[in-house]
Parts: structure tokens; C-alpha cells; sequence
């Protein structure tokens, strides 16, 4: 029984590390004021390029940075259309995932599978400090260890979190009081952009090591949720994905029970996307949601 | 002229038949409105005068069931009325124009007006299209029907509003400061239907109002609320503009002002506006010239609407200007951005302190939004050097409050002292103060009086636009009133009197 | 220098069109980079794939075929935009359709087909209304944002389906993940002879029909556009915004829903994995492009159905990804948005740096 907790507690982990990533990405950009619902297809842009660098160099780490480099160019696309233009946020994300997925399933096919073979790499090997618990990928630890603490520090604690935080709430109050608008939220969109593509170069480069279509599967919007039911606080959104996490592990752990042989494993992978729902319901009205979220500013 | 509670007065209308009495209202600790009764009557224009926070809007607000009275109560034809929301206001038949209009912009006219009286599933345009034509016709108030909402001038859009609440049935009108959003022209001719619907539709016209001229042109009666009370209710041919704009601001308050010689005596100004224009299609600055020197406070009067807000909002960088130049220490500014005013050296406080600070942060991070980098080594923020500094703002200026309290939680005085501690805290040289004390109990109210005489004393060019006239002639050195866009007037602040400027604020130049 | 957008007051007629044009140059741009990159022909491509549709009777019928679901996504979504409810979730809709449909079809042995097939529509209508339900009354009770439970149903639905395909529903002859045939009493019509085009069509043009009356005619539809418009405005004037959009979002479920039937028992007749091709999301493309009018999604599907066929015909005359017409899809979108936004502005070059005269 140990044992399974423990296996349970350590590939939980390993399941709300790209989750994480990503929520705290999103959080950092909300916080600005802007949803960006491109976040899957940014995930799923890095995952691509991330693993094709990688392939093609021979070096994972030159994958990761191609990677964050995706990330980087896709929030600048998202942060041009949606504050500098003006273009609804929802419709903007909503084309940027569209755009990124297809064209990665394009670039796939061109570079990869039009001889039938699939791209693969040997991933990041998990560092064992001892148990089940203690065995995870550096990504991981340093998801935990550094961007947790780090996005925390950014929003709470820097200059440029209380300009987020200002910009995202009363941008006309922190445009009188001498605060640029537009440069905050850039700023915002692309941090936030980086940390979604580290979430997706994680699952191809050291959680599967390999690339196949709809292999971001939701995770993105899974992170999307996380914002809202954390209520755009670390802590409750940490809380939110270790429940997605534990459920997920909790349900690989069903499979291998006789009871459950029965039951196809599709209807208990559901299960996790159903408890960020109802978890979303029980936590209740009067989602605080940030003062100038969805609006674009511009002045007289 | 004064109080003439209980006495009917013989008007052209017909019996009173809405009784509002004895209704209170308070937000929080501002009292809005204090034992206000009024009465209103069909075929009568009412004109209900007043500054801004007096109590106007609230009361008429309550009689549309927008908000509801701490106490108080509403009667129609001696009939107690229960009014928790617009319908039941408009099955009372009462109905309302507010400030911001509650069209459907992207919707035509017939539209938006059906979705008013359309009772039906199924919607039958043309048959409300006749009814629109119709109507106008029959009220003298033509609109194009087909028409988008948002394509249409202010003044149609007005005219549909009122048209929608006509059509709806109802005897009386509210009507909020319905001329505050348009042009001369529309001006008078919205002043005509307002005639026409009194003597021939019998409807009962609550306007809204302080502007003299249209009060004297078309009103039956007229009552003024001063600091949430009626200080007097009569018939319009029985006063005149100078009595009423004297019941609007109040008389004279005993105490003799205290007010030490003036430092600016010979100092070259520090803040010149030379020929300012800002081109709006409602209001905008007519060329305006000010100039402001240090140690000195120039009041800015005048009734609401008459290009203070613009003022303001070139000097926080909000609005541009057309033409014309704004010059900080003799260097003229080449575009009047906030960040650049900020630089020369202007410090803005807010007309609406809501506004002007983000409710959702703490204190003390609202305190350092306009120079977040000075309080960061490298990008950390320094929350020590915060907090101290926080503290020694809420010692100094007296702000109850802690430096991590969420601010949206502060009472109006202490947001408005945490507001004006983030104004001083840069020590600016010059101050743009706007509305200081709107909405603050008494003893805010002259602690903040007593913060901007002071800074007047630390050597500060003040820019005070103020509609509480009283505020303007305690502290101002020498007060500026504003006409249609434009300073007709500068006085100085000692010897100004009450009639000169009261003159000058109803436009009347000797 | 700094870019600047100030609001045009007026602008000359020619400058519209001319920004589609300069819309449709830049995706054909980043395109022929693509398919260069896979080494065809951007200008064979773009004639492949939009040309040679129109030019066979196959390729139009297919199409018109490839064009069906879209319009039901398209109609789903664009009605709920119109109402100011962001539904997401047309895709997981779509499926939910799809297994009602499915469920009706594999169990309906002996039914005439003028029972069979209204059975068959109207399960997946409700099965897709189903779907909305509940984001629909989070957004309605809890004021939670339905983008994110609308979006986070669909991989659900997905993972719904592959479940019931590998476990009571895998097919009894192949034991392949695909569900049994459905019963020829509820497969749709062909309508139009020697071709696929079918009955679903039909009901996909009458939905558009109904949508267009509804919304532009009914009272209910003035309410509809009114709180999409100005909830607040709305709410002043009485309306009762909260159950406009719960009935809008119920509505908007059931069209999907009805798209899904109209794939499961018009062209699949049966259940697959692969059933939807992102129809759902492919249809905010089409309701976007068109403004959320509903004639025009009906047009914006067709061209849709037009590029879907043709990148597979470039597909394997060019050797290059058919994949290739969702990336054109996608580009299109996001440079057709960007041009409707610049149309209304006008571009200010300033300096950026401040400069004190004098």
C-alpha cells in the first residue's frame, strides 16, 4: 500500500510538471489582463520543435532552447494581435493554436513520417534520490524547485509583477501613474509564453521522448483551468494540478487492478478532466477574475 | 426665497401624484441623501438643481428602482409604492433617462425599441416600425428608424431614449443632466420637446440639472439639493439664477479664512498653458491660457461641465491637445503623455479616486505604482524599503489603514490620503488636484484643505479644480472660472466675492 | 519610432477590399514557404486546391460533403457568439452527437426509415445539448468562464468515444476500435444521385435558415443580440440575460450535436476515432470569417469544404501533407481578423523618444 502511494506521489509529479508550467504561464499573462488561449498551441509548437531540434542535433538541450525560442516568437504573434492590435483574445488564441498545431502536423509529415518512420529521441533519464517519490526528471525538480518559487517571486515580489498586476487590474490608473500599458502586457505575454513551452519541449523530451499527433491532448486546457480554480493564487493552483495529477496516477493504478480489467482505460484517463470541472463547481461563485481581464486598453 | 416644505404651491401642473417622503440614503459613511421630500405632478417640469454629490442623481435613481432608500417611503395617488427595480418603476409609469444611455449601439432604432415593448414571440419589426413612426410624430420627436444606434449623433440617440420610455407608457420622465452630453443646437431643440411634452402629451419632466439657462427657459418649478437636502423648493418665475446658483453653493461660512501671504509674489510661473484647444465633439478646451506659479494655488470654478475635466486630463496626459503648448520650468512639452509630464515634473490627483488607484493591490504597492522602480534593487522589489515607506506615509499623513490592507478596502478619506501621500511623496513641483474632497465627511474634508495649504507653503504650484466653491475661495490665491471651454475670468482669491464669480460662472462677463 | 493606432474617422472605399486582398496574399506567403519547404509548387498547390474542386463533379459533390459538418459547427458557434456565450466546445458537442446518433443506429434494427432517421437526429441533438449543459449552468449559476469548461469537455468526449470503441462497442466482425453499421433504417438519404451528398445537407441549410429567422426575426432572437451586445444595457432594460444564454448554449449544443448525427448517419454510418476532423474548432474558423452571419458561414463552409478536398488533391498530386488546408485555414483566420482590426485604425509612425523644445 506504501508502495502504491508512493508510486502514485511520484508519478503524480511527474504528470503536474507540464501542467504546472503551463498554469504558471497562463497565470503570469492573466494577471496581466490577457487570456491567452494559444497556450496549446504553444505547448504543442515547443513539443514539436523541441523534440525536431533535438533529432536533428543530436543535443536535448538545443531542443529545449528551440523550444522556448517557439514559445518566445508566439507570444510576440499573440501579444501583436491582441494588444497592439487590438483583436479579440479569444479568437487571437484560439487562431494561434489552431495555427500552431497545424502546422507542426505539417512540418511532421515534411521532415518525419512521409516514409513512415516517427520522430525519436532518448529522452531526459529521471534522477533517482532514492524511492519512487524521489526519482523525477530535472525538468521536473526544477519546475518545483525554481519556477515555482521563481513565478511567485516575479509576481509578488519585482517591480515588473506590481506593474503586471497593476496593468492587469486599472489600466487606465497605472497608465496616469506613468506605467506603460502595452510593454507590460508584451512583457507578460511572452514570460508567460516561455513557460508554456517549457510544459510542452518536457512531455516530447523527457516524459515520451518521441512525437505523435494530438500529443498535448488538452493539457493546455487543462492549465487554462488551473488559473481559474487556483483563483490566480500559486498555492490553490499547485493544489488544483496535484488533484488532476492524482487522479491521473490514481487511474493508471486502477488499470493494473483485475477489477477494473474490464473497464476501457479511455473512460478513467476521462476522470482527471472531470474532477478540474467539478472541482471548478465546488470552489464556487465570485471567481475573482483580474479587473481588466479580456479588455484591451488604448487611450483617448 | 427659502424652504417651503409643506406649503402647495399653485403651479400650471395638475395635484401632486408621487409623493417621495423623508428618504435617506447612505453609502457607507456618506450620507447621499438626509430626510429628502419632494413631490411631483403631471404637465410640470421640475427641474431638480444641484453640484455634483448633492444627492440628485441617487434620489432619482431610487425612484427608478436602480437602488433602493435606507428609509423613507414612495406613494402614487396616496398608494404606497414598492420600487425594486426599473419594471416596476415603468408599471408605476415612471421612466428615466440616465447619463449613459441603455441602447444597444450595433441595434437600429426600431430594434431597440422593441426590445423595450415587444410582449411577443414572434417579432412583427414593421408593426413596431408604425408604431415608432407614430409615436415620434405624435411627441414631435423624429428619429430615423432604420437607423444603427451607434451611427447616429448623441442628440438622436437621446431622442430615442426618451421615445423608448414614452412608448412604454409612462407619465413621468426622468431626465439626468440631459443636456451635459450635447451641442447648442440640439440643445434647444431637446428643450422644445421637453415643452411640447409637458403641455400637450400631460407628462410630468424630471429634469436634472444645473445649468441656470435651460432652468430659467423651460422649468415650472425648481428645487435645489444641497449636501443630500432640499434647501428650497418653489416656482420657477418666483427666483432668480444669481438666488439659485447662492442656494446651489451654499452661503457664505462664518470663520474667517486663514491664509498666510502669498510666497509667489514675483516668481516667474512654473506651469504655462498657452492657447490650449482640444477639439471634442461635446465640451473640449476653448484656448485656454493659465499659468500657475510656485507657491501659489489657482483655483479652477465654475459649473460642472465646462471643460474642467478636459483640463485635467491634458495635465495627467490622458487626452491630447490639438494646438496650443503646455510649458513645465519654461520648457515646452512636445507631446503631453503621462510619462512625460511625470518627468517635468506634474503630480496629478484624480477627480475619481476609483480611478486613480488599483483596488485589488495592497496600500502600500498602490503607494510606489508611479515610480515602481525606485523601490527595486535591480528588479526585486524592495518590500522594506515599501513598507517604510508606507509607514512613515500613513504616520505622516494620518491614514487609517495598514500598509498590506487591500486598498479597495479604505474609506473614501483614507484612499483619497493614500492618494494625495502618493502625490506629495514626489514632491512634485507642480500639483494638479481635482475634486479632493468630493465625497468625504468633514474631518477628511479639511485635513486634505489642510494638506494642500501646506504644500502651497513648501513652495508647490497648485492647480485646484474644485465644483465646491467654498473649497475653491478658502485655499485658492487666485481663482480661474471656466466657461464653455474656456477661462473667462481670473480673480484673486482674497477679495473675490461670491456675486463676481458667481457672475462669471453663469457666463455674464462685466 | 513607435507604432501608433488611432481610430480612422473615414476611410476610402477601396481600403476594405484591398485589406482581404493583402489578407489573402500573406497566408498564400507563409503557405508557399510551407509547401516549398515540402517541396511542391506553391502555385500548383493553390490552383489544386482551390480550383480543381470546382471542376469535376466528384470534386464539388465532395466538397459540398466536406462542407456539411462545418455548417452545423459553424451555425452551433456562431449563434452562441452572437448571444455573448463563447462556446468552445462545438467539437466535444459534435461527438456527443455522434455517440447519441450511434447509440440509436446500432439498436434500431427494424424501424421504417421515416422513424429511424428523425430518431437518430433528435439523439444526437439531445445528446449534444447534454453536452453544453453544464458549462452552460456553471457560467449561468457560478459565473465560471465557459470558454474553460467548454474547451476542457471536448478531449472528454474524445476519450468517451475511444472507450466505448475498445470496450462495449467494438465491432463484432473485425474486433477493429470502429463501431458496428448502423442500421439501414437510419442512414440518410442520398440526395443528390451517384454522389455522397446527403440528407444532412439539407437539415444543415434548413438549421441555417432557422438560425438566420430566428435570431434576425423572433423577439427571442432581438433579446438574443441585445444581451450579446450590451449585457448591461440589457440587464437596465429588464431582460432576462441569465436564461438567454443557458437556452442559447443549449441550442448551440444541440446543432453540434445534430452535425455529429449528420456525419454518423450520412457518411461514416458508423462510429470511428477518427469521426471529427476538428470540426468544432474548424468551425470558429467559419463563424468568425463570416462575422456570425449565418448566410455567410453557410458560404464560408463551402470554401472550407472546397480547401479541404483540394489540399487533398495537391495532397497526392504534389506529394506534400494534405494537412497543409487546416494551416491554411488557420493562417487565413489570423490574417483576416488582424485585417478587420486595421481596418478601423490608422497607422501613426511616432518618435518614441521624448524630446523637449525650446
Amino acid at each position: 500500500m506504501i508502495d502504491i502511494t508512493q508510486e502514485i506521489i511520484g508519478s503524480s509529479l511527474r504528470i503536474a510538471t507540464p501542467l504546472a508550467l503551463a498554469a504558471l504561464g497562463e497565470l503570469v499573462t492573466e494577471k496581466s489582463g490577457v487570456l491567452n488561449l494559444g497556450i496549446e498551441g504553444i505547448m504543442y509548437g515547443s513539443a514539436f520543435v523541441g523534440i525536431a531540434t533535438a533529432a536533428q542535433t543530436g543535443s536535448l538541450s538545443a531542443g529545449l532552447f528551440a523550444g522556448f525560442i517557439t514559445g518566445a516568437v508566439a507570444g510576440l504573434i499573440f501579444a501583436f494581435a491582441t494588444v497592439t492590435l487590438g483583436v479579440n483574445q479569444h479568437v487571437a488564441g484560439l487562431g494561434l493554436t489552431l495555427f500552431m498545431i497545424s502546422f507542426c502536423n505539417t512540418a511532421n509529415r515534411i521532415i518525419f513520417t512521409s516514409d513512415g518512420g516517427q520522430v525519436r529521441v532518448d529522452p531526459w533519464q529521471p534522477f533517482n534520490f532514492g524511492g519512487p517519490i524521489f526519482s523525477q526528471y530535472w525538468m521536473t525538480y526544477a519546475t518545483f524547485l525554481i519556477a515555482v518559487p521563481f513565478t511567485w517571486w516575479l509576481l509578488w515580489r519585482s517591480g515588473l509583477g506590481l506593474k503586471i498586476r497593476a496593468v492587469g487590474e486599472n489600466p487606465e490608473a497605472a497608465d496616469v501613474a506613468g506605467i506603460g500599458v502595452a510593454k507590460t502586457r508584451y512583457t507578460a505575454i511572452i514570460i508567460g509564453s516561455l513557460l508554456m513551452a517549457a510544459g510542452g519541449a518536457f512531455i516530447t523530451l523527457a516524459f515520451v521522448g518521441t512525437f505523435t499527433i494530438n500529443i498535448i491532448n488538452g493539457r493546455g486546457w487543462v492549465a487554462l483551468a488551473l488559473v481559474i480554480f487556483g483563483r490566480w493564487k500559486i498555492g490553490r493552483l499547485l493544489a488544483g494540478a496535484a488533484l488532476f495529477s492524482v487522479v491521473n496516477a490514481g487511474q493508471l493504478q486502477l488499470r493494473l487492478l483485475p477489477s477494473f480489467s474490464d473497464v476501457p482505460f479511455e473512460i478513467l484517463l476521462a476522470l482527471p478532466f472531470l474532477a478540474v470541472i467539478i472541482g471548478l463547481a465546488v470552489s464556487g461563485r465570485n471567481v475573482p477574475y483580474p479587473g481588466a481581464y479580456l479588455k484591451p486598453y488604448k487611450r483617448l | 426665497m427659502n424652504s417651503v416644505e409643506g406649503v402647495a404651491i399653485a403651479s400650471r401642473g395638475g395635484a401632486p401624484s408621487i409623493f417621495l417622503s423623508n428618504i435617506t440614503k447612505a453609502y457607507g459613511e456618506t450620507v447621499a441623501l438626509s430626510d429628502v421630500s419632494l413631490d411631483l405632478r403631471t404637465s410640470e417640469v421640475h427641474a431638480l438643481l444641484g453640484e455634483n454629490g448633492a444627492g440628485k442623481t441617487t434620489l432619482m435613481k431610487i425612484l427608478y428602482g436602480l437602488t433602493q432608500p435606507d428609509s423613507g417611503q414612495i406613494k402614487a395617488d396616496g398608494v404606497a409604492l414598492q420600487i425594486n427595480s426599473p419594471r416596476d418603476a415603468r408599471a408605476a409609469g415612471i421612466g428615466m433617462v440616465t447619463q449613459h444611455f441603455s441602447l444597444v449601439k450595433n441595434m437600429t432604432v426600431v430594434e431597440n425599441i422593441a426590445l423595450a415593448i415587444a410582449r411577443t414571440f414572434s417579432l412583427d419589426l414593421d408593426s413596431v416600425r408604425d408604431a415608432v413612426v407614430a409615436a415620434s410624430t405624435r411627441y414631435g420627436l423624429e428619429v430615423p428608424p432604420d437607423a444603427i444606434i451607434g451611427s447616429l449623433p448623441i442628440g438622436l440617440q437621446q431622442r430615442v431614449e426618451i421615445l423608448k420610455a414614452l412608448m412604454s407608457g409612462c407619465s413621468y420622465l426622468i431626465l439626468d443632466e440631459p443636456t451635459a452630453v450635447l451641442g447648442p443646437q440640439d440643445i434647444d431643440s431637446l428643450l422644445e420637446v421637453i415643452t411640447q411634452l409637458r403641455s400637450e402629451a400631460k407628462i410630468g419632466v424630471v429634469l436634472i440639472s444645473h445649468k441656470m439657462a435651460e432652468i430659467e427657459k423651460i422649468a415650472d418649478r425648481v428645487s435645489v439639493l444641497r449636501r443630500g437636502k432640499v434647501v428650497s423648493s418653489s416656482l420657477a418665475n418666483g427666483i432668480t439664477s444669481k438666488e439659485l446658483i447662492t442656494l446651489m453653493v451654499g452661503e457664505q461660512e462664518s470663520g474667517v479664512v486663514l491664509r498666510s501671504e502669498s510666497q509667489s509674489h514675483g516668481r516667474d510661473p512654473i506651469l504655462v498653458l498657452d492657447s490650449v484647444v482640444v477639439k471634442m465633439e461635446i465640451g473640449g478646451l476653448n484656448n485656454v491660457s493659465l499659468d500657475v506659479r510656485p507657491g501659489e494655488i489657482v483655483g479652477i470654478a465654475g459649473v460642472s461641465g465646462n471643460g474642467q475635466t478636459e483640463l485635467v486630463n491634458i495635465l495627467s496626459g490622458t487626452l491630447s491637445i490639438d494646438s496650443g503648448t503646455i510649458a513645465v520650468e519654461g520648457a515646452t512639452l512636445t507631446q503631453n503623455t503621462p510619462q512625460l509630464l511625470m518627468r517635468a515634473g506634474v503630480g496629478m490627483l484624480g477627480e475619481d479616486r476609483h480611478a486613480s488607484a488599483v483596488h485589488a493591490l495592497q496600500v502600500m504597492e498602490n503607494l510606489v505604482l508611479d515610480c515602481v522602480d525606485n523601490f527595486a534593487t535591480k528588479v526585486q522589489l524592495n518590500r522594506k524599503k515599501m513598507l517604510e515607506h508606507c509607514e512613515s506615509a500613513i504616520n505622516q499623513f494620518e491614514i487609517k489603514a495598514t500598509a498590506k490592507q487591500v486598498f479597495g478596502t479604505l474609506s473614501g478619506g483614507n484612499m483619497q490620503k493614500v492618494l494625495l501621500a502618493r502625490l506629495f511623496s514626489r514632491k512634485p513641483k507642480v500639483a494638479i488636484i481635482s475634486q479632493p474632497t468630493r465625497g468625504l465627511d468633514v474631518m477628511a474634508t479639511s485635513y486634505v484643505r489642510s494638506l494642500i495649504s501646506k504644500a502651497r507653503l513648501d513652495g508647490t504650484a497648485v492647480l485646484l479644480v474644485s465644483e465646491d466653491l467654498d473649497e475653491v475661495l478658502e485655499l485658492a490665491d487666485r481663482v480661474a472660472v471656466m466657461y464653455r471651454g474656456s477661462v473667462i475670468g481670473v480673480v484673486d482669491g482674497a477679495n473675490a466675492s461670491r456675486e463676481k464669480i458667481g457672475e462669471l460662472m453663469a457666463g455674464i462677463v462685466r | 519610432m513607435k507604432v501608433r493606432f488611432t481610430l480612422r474617422s473615414s476611410m476610402p472605399w477601396w481600403r476594405g477590399p484591398m485589406l482581404m486582398g493583402a489578407a489573402a496574399l500573406v497566408t498564400f506567403l507563409i503557405s508557399a514557404i510551407v509547401i516549398r519547404w515540402a517541396g511542391g509548387s506553391p502555385f500548383a498547390a493553390a490552383r489544386y486546391m482551390f480550383i480543381s474542386p470546382l471542376q469535376s463533379k466528384f470534386g464539388l459533390t465532395e466538397a459540398v460533403l466536406s462542407a456539411t459538418p462545418l455548417v452545423f459547427t459553424g451555425a452551433a458557434v456562431a449563434i452562441a457568439f452572437r448571444a455573448g456565450y463563447w462556446n468552445i466546445g462545438a467539437e466535444g458537442q459534435l461527438l456527443a452527437g455522434t455517440i447519441g446518433a450511434t447509440l440509436v443506429g446500432i439498436n434500431a434494427e427494424s424501424l421504417p426509415r421515416f422513424v429511424g432517421v428523425p430518431l437518430i437526429l433528435l439523439s444526437g441533438m439531445l445528446f449534444g445539448a447534454f453536452w453544453a449543459l453544464s458549462p452552460a449552468l456553471l457560467r449561468t449559476r457560478l459565473g465560471i468562464d465557459e470558454v474553460v469548461t467548454t474547451l476542457l469537455l471536448n478531449p472528454v468526449a474524445l476519450l468517451l468515444i475511444t472507450g466505448l470503441l475498445n470496450g462495449p462497442w467494438r465491432n463484432t466482425e473485425t474486433g477493429f476500435p470502429d463501431s458496428d453499421v448502423i442500421a439501414d433504417s437510419t442512414k440518410l438519404w442520398i440526395i443528390w444521385p451517384d454522389t455522397r451528398v446527403h440528407f444532412g445537407l439539407a437539415v444543415g441549410v434548413v438549421i441555417i435558415g432557422l438560425c438566420w429567422w430566428f435570431v434576425g426575426k423572433m423577439s427571442g432572437g432581438l433579446k438574443l443580440r441585445a444581451v450579446g451586445l450590451a449585457p448591461g444595457a440589457a440587464r437596465i432594460a429588464g431582460l432576462p440575460v441569465e436564461r438567454t444564454l443557458l437556452a442559447t448554449a443549449l441550442v448551440s449544443g444541440a446543432i453540434a450535436g445534430l452535425g455529429g448525427a449528420s456525419e454518423v448517419a450520412g457518411v461514416a454510418h458508423q462510429l470511428t476515432t477518427g469521426i471529427s476532423n476538428s470540426f468544432g474548432y474548424t468551425g470558429v474558423i467559419v463563424a468568425t470569417l463570416a462575422a456570425l452571419s449565418f448566410i455567410g458561414t453557410l458560404f464560408v463552409a463551402l470554401l472550407f469544404g472546397v480547401i479541404t478536398v483540394g489540399s487533398f488533391s495537391a495532397s497526392r498530386a504534389l506529394q506534400i501533407p494534405s494537412t497543409i488546408g487546416e494551416l491554411v485555414q488557420a493562417i487565413l483566420l489570423l490574417t483576416i481578423v488582424s485585417a478587420l482590426v486595421i481596418k478601423k485604425y490608422q497607422v501613426v509612425w511616432t518618435r518614441s523618444k521624448s524630446q523637449v523644445r525650446d
